[in-house]
């Protein structure tokens, strides 16, 4: 491998991008593959497998073993919302190998008290997510059930591609959200992406099975996302 | 650096490589049966022996950064295979009874 094909794949991973490293295991040299770059032929089904799995495999192209490695960042999940569902999440996320933060500007709501050892930040969503993007790598749920501070972030999910974004309430709550969001500029394609009702359909009923569920749905998510255009 | 990004070996090769430093890099291709490490796990190799990373629990670190100085040297890459088939694979064979593929490169 060059430096420089090394120094562009670290590059990726840090700015939290998605990238596949194609290497010639008979010594034919080194290809890296960014996520969304199109790689066409029966090489771009194997690479858009391996973003998919996040596994790295061998495959054979044109008689030759291509070693396919795949670097994707670690998934995280953004809550918008202190409250009781998000303590369940924050418990149950770290055990299914996801990051996770809080984000709620009442403060009466986002205490240490009720999220020892949880990444939470009392501010806006709007102040927040300057600092710290939302990505492909991420899953969005808001939980506050307030428009001033979920709208913003959920359009922002949007915006950004985040791999799930999904909204608590009511359907008929989420009807007058669907109508906010188009007047925030987001089209009926992307307000279609919202899991609204939250949460797979397991006749969730306690906060703590809520959380279950919606973990459950972004995994989900997560698992059957689709990174590259088969060109 | 934040503590994941100085145990990320990739990241070691880079900052090594570009301060001077010869290095291979070491990488689990293949596995069969348990395998402590999955395959794309990385080692990073100087040509002091220093490494990063691993591509076992430590069973078979020693015998890649011998075989790494060698690649370094001749800018040749290696394939490397390792299990515990017989006694002497035993030396730097795995203990949990997997076998695994090592692809050694320089990076140039």
């Amino acid at each position: 491998m060059e430096l420089q094909t090394l120094a562009r794949l670290n590059a990726a991973r840090q700015a939290r991008k998605a990238a596949v490293v194609a290497t010639d295991l008979s010594g034919g040299g080194v290809r890296l593959i960014l996520e969304g770059e199109s790689v066409p032929g029966p090489l771009g089904e194997e690479v858009a497998k391996a973003f998919r799995s996040g596994k790295a495999t061998t495959v054979e192209t044109d008689g030759r073993a291509l070693f396919l490695n795949v670097h994707l960042p670690p998934p995280r999940i953004v809550v918008i919302g202190a409250v009781h569902i998000s303590q369940a999440l924050a418990r149950l996320a770290p055990v299914a190998g996801y990051d996770l933060t809080i984000i709620d500007p009442r403060t009466a709501f986002a205490t240490e008290e009720r999220f020892g050892g949880v990444e939470l930040v009392a501010d806006w969503p709007e102040d927040v997510l300057k600092e710290q993007p939302l990505d492909a790598y991420t899953a969005l749920a808001a939980v506050t059930h307030d428009p001033k501070i979920d709208d913003f972030p959920l359009s922002e999910g949007l915006r950004a591609g985040c791999f799930y974004v999904g909204a608590l309430g009511s359907r008929k709550t989420h009807a007058k959200r669907v109508e906010r969001l188009k007047e925030m500029g987001r089209t009926d394609e992307e307000i279609g992406r919202i899991a609204a009702p939250i949460g797979l359909d397991i006749g969730a009923a306690s906060p703590a099975e809520i959380a279950l569920a919606t973990l459950a749905q972004i995994v989900q998510a997560f698992r059957r996302r689709n990174l590259v255009t088969d060109g | 650096m934040t503590a994941s990004e100085t145990l990320d070996p990739l990241l070691t090769a880079q900052t090594w490589r570009e301060s001077g430093r010869d290095v291979a890099v070491a990488t689990v291709v293949e596995t069969w049966g348990s395998a402590p490490r999955p395959s794309g796990s990385h080692l990073v190799i100087d040509g002091e022996g220093n490494f990063e990373g691993s591509v076992s629990g430590g069973c078979v670190e020693g015998a890649v950064i011998t075989e790494a100085l060698d690649v370094i040297t001749s800018g040749v890459p290696k394939m490397l295979e390792f299990g515990v088939a017989d006694e002497t694979a035993w030396r730097v064979g795995l203990s949990c009874g997997g076998k695994i593929k090592v692809y050694v490169e320089r990076l140039a």
